[in-house]
């Protein structure tokens, strides 16, 4: 109950149920792309990290290689690793709970986390979203996997146009600027020219070399791209250019900065 | 089978790039560029997925529902709709338009 009092807990648990709800859309596309609901689990087991989930799926749905699969989840999954920089600079997790942690260090959670100005708050808000939002994303993406074996025809239900869609929603929440809109239009574009001359999947690898490539000469926002794709602080101001965001903290000097503390 | 070798290998990278964060000394933080690209990199490859999921039938180009579950979900996206409501804004859609004949 005494849990219930902290307001990052409770910011945590409604991004889980927010988060978890749709890990059923991730599994119902999942077995219509033509995974077996044993390699859909592992994905959300083990992968665990919604876009590079979706990206698995989406090339080898689109009839991509494996090998392009992995490696556009691959690279999607970069910014965890800066996320990671970032809580284990704010929180310092010792021991067992480094590794724990590295496995829920996910857009949300590090949102919900950085959203907080108290050590302790920080700490609780990424524990609640992580473990919340890991075990909810697990049993909605069972609920999608299963509902989704029954469907027949993934065509006839416009499960090819839900997995766009999907797609435009993760993308939505980055589009902030416009240096952002520049990328994903020139990243899109690149990507229309490569369909009829490389394989199925490799038009997708070819866009994060132009992206990296954007990212390596422009002088962007240090955070750009890496918002949440749920944002947990929508309600209240402190969201996108506030303390909110993982990026901007270490900019103001805040408690991620490198080094600070001990 | 094959497909497992590739899962898996995707599952192990996942969780090494999070882990090495958390080994790698806060330093290179202070080095914008590389969170810049892991941004950059993330709407590239979502834009790119949302375009080839939408228009790409192998290695050809396709105007066919897949367009309107575009046209749809955006106008969902705008009207800040919930992840769930746009992804089935986008299934109903590409149902409806094939149920009227637009392949």
């Amino acid at each position: 109950m005494k849990l219930l009092a902290s307001p990052a807990v409770r910011v945590g648990i409604s991004i889980s149920i927010a988060t978890g709800l749709y890990g059923v859309s991730f599994g119902a596309l999942s077995v219509t792309s033509g995974l077996s609901i044993l390699q859909t689990m592992a994905l959300s087991l083990l992968l665990f990290s919604g876009g590079s989930q979706f990206a698995f799926i989406g090339v080898v749905g689109g009839g991509g290689s494996g090998i392009a699969a992995m490696s556009a989840a691959t690279l999607l999954g970069m910014r965890n690793g800066i996320y990671g920089m970032q809580l284990n600079a704010l929180l310092r997790p010792r021991g067992w709970r480094k590794y724990v942690g590295a496995q829920l260090t996910i857009d949300e959670s590090t949102a919900t986390s950085t959203g907080q100005e108290d050590p302790a708050e920080q700490r609780r808000g990424f524990w609640a979203a992580g473990i919340g939002i890991y075990v909810l994303w697990n049993v909605f993406t069972a609920i999608g996997a299963l509902a989704g074996s029954g469907l027949g025809d993934p065509k006839q239900w416009g499960l090819d146009g839900a997995a766009v869609a999907a797609f435009l929603a993760l993308l939505w929440p980055r589009l902030k600027g416009r240096e952002p809109v520049a990328i994903a239009v020139v990243c899109a574009v690149a990507t229309v020219i490569a369909v009829p001359f490389v394989p199925a999947g490799v038009p997708i690898l070819v866009a994060a070399v132009v992206a990296a490539l954007a990212g390596w000469f422009s002088h962007g926002r240090r955070d750009e791209g890496l918002e949440p794709d749920i944002e947990p602080y929508a309600e209240h101001h402190y969201g996108r250019h506030g303390c909110g965001s993982p990026g901007q903290r270490t900019e103001h000097g805040g408690s991620a900065q490198p080094g600070a503390g001990s | 089978m094959n497909l497992w070798i590739w899962l898996i290998l995707a599952c192990v990278l996942a969780y090494a790039w999070k882990l090495v964060g958390y080994f790698v000394p806060a330093k290179f933080l202070e080095d914008p560029r590389t969170s810049r690209i892991a941004g950059t990199m993330t709407i590239g490859l979502l834009a790119s997925l949302t375009v080839v999921n939408a228009v790409a039938s192998g290695q050809a180009l396709a105007a066919d529902a897949r367009l309107g579950a575009l046209g749809a979900a955006a106008v969902a996206l705008a009207l800040r709709a919930p992840f769930l409501v746009v992804v089935i804004a986008g299934a109903g859609t590409a149902a409806l338009l094939r149920f009227l004949g637009w392949s």
